[in-house]
């Protein structure tokens, strides 16, 4: 034993323990080498928060998909405040307002314009297969310049003849090849409830929740699609103001001058109000928050199952470093780095299979799904506090590593 | 200068009320700076628990309990903690981390100390794991190593820190008998050398030799105290001061 020469034989007296991040550093690598001695764990590990991040990317993309496509319609209007009925829960079922409502909103000095918009549900003729299927009527004074659509400035004029309409080119597949057949063919015949007529155009606004796609038309060819409306009807006035008019103060002005069957909203309060409908008064909001909080139980208790059991099987050496002078605080931070390294492994991954689904599923569905920052920080601090839970709630285990059992 | 153990009137109980079972009854002992001592006695005499209670493991009930200077009555598990770090360990089975190397597991003992470095822990592990033999296995994984030699990575791990006391308890007891004779007299080698206290529990008569002085437990008393005299732990700790080198 030659080397015991080369020992120095000084004993240690009390010693300085590392700095707080130091020690951290260390408990995380201890966490990672512990983690990366049982690869199959590991990788079931990483499944488990991969899967809870992409329920939950899906469940929130849907759901933001939803409430951004409920009001395209409404943020493509060219409006400082609205008019509609208070009645009315959702703009894909508006309830009517007399369109004495609108001219008298003229009465009000910051008023420069309003102009009634029609809105109703009938049915478009598949031009292809001949089906029927309920597509979202939108009719308005092509003057105005109400709606502030793509592809639909050229084609202004083309809508004031009889019967015609410009078709949303983002509708669902299950309307037909339209902006095919018009690439191919130009303007052709189109059948909207019993009515035979014209394509003429196509705008882009987007299929939604509450409709599978739209049509554009004028005031008047609006009124002869749908029949039975009486003419003295509208659904909604967009109002413009005049330039440098305050919208709080016009609002208020407006809302002195109209009578109760009438609410007046900016912009913002319709898209609220359109959002809320989604939100509460269907269960389709709730849905995705429930599918989002499954994901998260259910990637919670993956990594608490991985994380007990790494603590459960190693109970004695667990106990053996507390011996040595390991503190429990450091013990947690090994648990807890653990949970963290779980958190990141899980989430990019989990991340990039969201944005290639996002991708799918958007181009199946039409709906504007896309991967974002702002919900990419979310959904990491979701898993992340799920991993943290696990690992909080795994902690609870190291208190049975007790070293005076050791002996 | 102090003695590492110095265990006066200790008493211990298990259990409260009716359940309650006194194990030690007021204890008396002390183990002098470099002394090696073995405990034995009978099973349940109490010799664990004494032990646990050495090793700042166990909080003290009544009665002193004064190791490597600092009082363990009354202590706060904070300072028990910290007073570990200086105390090296030497249990029945290794305990090594079965996902870290020899060399990692031992540097392990380092890591508690702020004022070393990466570099000098694994260095410093692998000098001791050569002190006991095992240069050529300091980056095996313990399931790659006989159970004579995981024993000596635990002996090297609960040395490196150049700790004042060594507690073990029953370190031979899951070995055969000629690694267990390896590792007793590598531990005592290395204690000597540096000048370190053991405090060593066996059943093992195999291993007896190498105590200065054997302590015998009954019931919770100490009941024989074979050799204790100033001359001979003096003496024997001046031998160790000449063997330290
Ligand atoms: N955690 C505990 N709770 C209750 N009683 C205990 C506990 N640990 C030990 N005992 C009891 O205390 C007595 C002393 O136990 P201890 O382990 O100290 O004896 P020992 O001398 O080490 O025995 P052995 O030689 O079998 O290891 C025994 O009767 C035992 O049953
Ligand atoms: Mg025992």
């Amino acid at each position: 034993m030659n080397a015991i020469g080369d020992l120095r034989p000084a004993l240690r007296g009390a010693l300085r323990p590392p700095g707080f991040l130091a020690g951290l550093w260390l408990a995380v690598r201890l966490a990672w080498r512990q983690l990366r001695s049982e690869k199959a764990r590991l990788a079931s590990a990483i499944a488990g928060v991969m899967f809870a991040c992409v329920l939950v990317f899906m469940q929130l993309g849907f759901r933001a998909a939803l409430f951004e496509s409920a009001t395209t319609l409404i943020s493509a209007m060219r409006a400082d405040l609205f008019l509609m009925s208070p009645m009315t829960l959702a703009s894909f079922r508006p309830e009517t307002i007399p369109r004495a409502r609108v001219s008298q909103a003229l009465a009000v000095e910051a008023v420069a314009a309003a102009v009634p918009v029609y809105l109703a549900q009938a049915t478009f003729r598949n031009p292809e297969s001949g089906r029927r299927r309920t597509i979202q009527l939108i009719g308005f004074d092509m003057e105005a310049g109400v709606l502030d659509l793509p592809g639909l400035a050229p084609i202004r004029d083309a809508l004031k003849q009889p019967d015609s309409f410009a078709f949303d080119s983002r509708s669902r597949p299950e309307f037909g090849p339209v902006p095919r057949l018009f690439a191919e063919r130009g303007p052709f015949p189109a059948q909207i409830g019993n009515r035979e007529m014209r394509v003429v155009g196509l705008v882009e606004l987007g299929s939604s929740f509450g409709a599978d796609g739209n049509a554009v038309l004028s005031e008047v060819n609006f009124r002869r699609a749908v029949r039975e409306r009486p003419a003295a009807l509208v659904d909604l006035a967009a109002i413009r103001l005049r330039p440098g008019a305050d919208p709080l103060q016009a609002q208020a002005a407006l809302r002195a001058v109209m009578p109760p069957d009438v609410a007046v909203l900016t912009g913002e309060e319709l898209r609220a109000h359109e959002r809320r409908y989604w939100e509460e008064a269907t269960p389709i909001g709730f849905i995705f928050s429930f599918g989002s909080l499954m994901g998260l139980i259910v990637g919670m208790v993956i990594v608490y199952q991985i994380l007990f059991s790494d603590i459960a099987g190693h109970l004695r050496e667990y106990a053996t470093l507390k011996a040595m002078g390991y503190s429990n605080t450091h013990l947690a931070h090994t648990v807890l780095g653990s949970a963290a390294i779980l958190a990141l492994l899980g989430f990019l991954p989990g991340t990039l299979v969201s944005s290639i689904l996002y991708g799918v599923v958007a181009d199946a569905t039409f709906l504007p799904l896309a991967m974002g920052v702002e919900r990419a920080g979310w959904v990491f601090l979701m898993i992340f506090a799920m991993c943290a839970a696990a690992g909080l709630l795994a902690l609870r285990k190291l208190r049975d590593a007790d070293p005076a059992d050791m002996f | 200068m102090e003695h590492p153990v110095q265990i006066a009137g200790l008493t211990y109980a298990y259990g409260e009320g009716a359940l309650r079972r006194e194990v030690l009854r007021d204890v008396e002992l002390r183990v002098a700076p470099g002394e090696i001592v073995i405990l034995t006695g009978p099973s349940g005499s109490g010799k664990t628990t004494l032990l646990t209670l050495a090793g700042a493991l166990r909080a003290v009930q009544s009665g002193s309990c004064r190791v490597l200077g600092r009082e363990l009555a009354g202590a706060r598990e904070g300072e028990r903690v910290a007073l570990r770090r200086r105390i090296g360990f030497i249990f029945q089975n290794h305990n090594l981390l079965g996902f870290l190397t020899a060399r990692q597991n031992v540097a392990m003992a380092l890591e508690l100390d702020g004022d070393t470095t990466e570099a000098g822990r694994l260095e410093r592990a692998g000098r001791i794991l050569a002190a006991v033999g095992l240069e050529e296995h300091a980056d095996k994984l313990p399931a790659h190593l006989s159970g004579g030699q995981r024993q000596r990575v635990a002996v090297a791990r609960a040395l490196v820190g150049r700790p004042g006391l060594i507690l073990a308890d029953e370190p031979t007891a899951a070995l055969d008998r000629a690694s267990g004779q390896e590792v007793v007299h590598l531990l005592r080698d290395l204690a000597r050398s540096r000048g370190a206290a053991i405090l060593l529990v066996t059943h093992d008569p195999r291993i007896l030799d190498v105590a200065d002085r054997i302590v015998a437990m009954e019931d919770g008393r100490v009941v024989a105290n074979a050799g204790e005299s100033a001359a001979t732990t003096g003496g024997r700790a001046a031998a160790a001061d000449q063997h330290g080198l």
